[in-house]
């Protein structure tokens, strides 16, 4: 390589580098600081502070969702299956990802009385795609946690 | 290791890129736009509901070539923008404008189908998660390398200023892919994985396969031609070109 192209070069992987190291400490710093997530367990040990916009999440209790008989409102716990659990009250559309037992995110508030006040509720998709018919195929045949089973076994 | 300089030198000439692309461009047209008729008709009409997200998982077919697309673009014009940094290669130089606005659109695909399927699934459209606030970039970058080549009024120096911008912009692709993993996002890990069996039922796998498969031809295709017209644009005086206008 010629004079002006190898000193080109060296300028480019210089640039690369350093734009690389810059971007790899910026992401080392937020991860270390982004924590306005709250397991069950601290919401319920007192550790998540009441009335501030908080993001808290978990597993939906099964059987604890309990639609109001008029209107959007709906009620359900959020554990973390090793004891700790706490109450969200939601007024709105839910996703069509909310199962019970199923993980969800909620944001909200709060209360004293250890109530949390959603304005939100996420749920997040995993990875598995499974038809809905092969789906009720299996659980129909009775197989337990199906779901899991056929994630490993796709088609 | 001849051929490889002899390619290199060769693809580097806008006269034999011209002359020789031409039915490349028809042929990734219509074989592109086949697959995607074909690949978007099966997972728009045919496919079953998934077993939690219903209907919505349709518009997978759309969001994941385009959003895997994106990614591939701009791995392209980092790839020229090195190349034309070091070498002062013209053609690099043109296929980064070439390729710039087409990688918006697609970008652009990806987001807004996003949106569409998180309103329903999610319960939002959007989050700031890594995920989605990387590919938001993306957009930026893409609309930046256009906007950039425009603010600055000499050529040459135009195109090392986003050449550059380019170059540098390509750390951002390792953060979108491996977002989902680093970061806990809303949006799920990747369903299919190089040496891992595919998380994704075989019914969703194969209209998603032709589909990717459909958009890379035909964007290639939209991409070459795009650079044949930057190619007239810039050798408009050449004599070889004159010629060549003449002859078809």
């Amino acid at each position: 390589m010629r004079q002006p192209r190898r000193r080109r070069l060296a300028v480019v992987l210089f640039v690369i580098g350093g734009s690389t190291a810059t971007l790899s400490l910026a992401l080392l710093a937020l991860q270390e600081n982004v924590d306005l997530f709250y397991e069950p367990a601290r919401v319920t040990n007192g550790e998540a502070p009441v009335g501030v916009d908080i993001r808290a999440g978990g597993m939906v209790v099964e059987g604890s969702v309990a639609h109001d008989p008029e209107g959007l409102g709906v009620a359900f716990s959020i554990t973390d299956h090793g004891g700790h659990e706490f109450k969200v009250r939601y007024v709105g559309l839910l996703p069509d990802l909310f199962k019970e037992g199923k993980g969800i995110m909620v944001r909200g508030q709060l209360t004293a009385d250890g109530l949390f006040n959603a304005s939100e509720v996420l749920a997040k998709h995993d990875e598995n795609y499974v038809p809905r018919e092969f789906h009720d195929m299996v659980e129909d045949a009775g197989l337990a946690g199906s779901a899991q089973a056929l994630s490993t076994e796709p088609g | 290791m001849g051929w490889i300089k002899t390619t290199f030198h060769k693809t580097g000439s806008p006269r034999w890129f011209f002359t020789g692309s031409r039915p490349w461009v028809i042929g990734l047209y219509v074989f592109g736009a086949l697959l995607i008729v074909i690949g978007s008709t099966w997972g728009l009409g045919f496919v079953p509901a998934e077993r939690l997200q219903g209907n919505s998982v349709r518009i997978l077919f759309i969001h994941a070539p385009a959003a895997h697309l994106a990614e591939a673009i701009y791995v392209a014009i980092a790839i020229a923008g090195f190349v034309f940094l070091v070498w002062r290669m013209k053609m690099a130089d043109m296929l980064i404008q070439a390729a710039a606005p087409i990688g918006f659109v697609v970008t652009v695909v990806a987001l807004a189908t996003g949106i569409i399927w998180g309103i329903p699934t999610w319960g939002t459209g959007w989050v700031w998660d890594a995920r989605t606030v990387s590919t938001l970039l993306l957009a930026f970058l893409f609309f930046g390398l256009v906007a950039l080549r425009q603010a600055i009024e000499r050529p040459d120096r135009a195109s090392r200023a986003v050449a550059l911008l380019a170059l540098v912009g390509v750390v951002n692709i390792p953060i979108i892919k491996y977002s989902v993993e680093w970061f806990t996002t809303l949006h799920q890990p990747p369903s299919i994985e190089i040496g891992k069996k595919p998380a994704i039922a075989a019914v969703f796998l194969w209209p998603l396969a032709v589909n990717v498969l459909g958009f890379y031809c035909f964007v290639a295709g939209v991409v070459i031609a795009a650079l044949r017209a930057r190619i007239v644009e810039r050798e408009a005086g050449a004599k070889w070109l004159r010629d060549w206008t003449v002859k078809s």
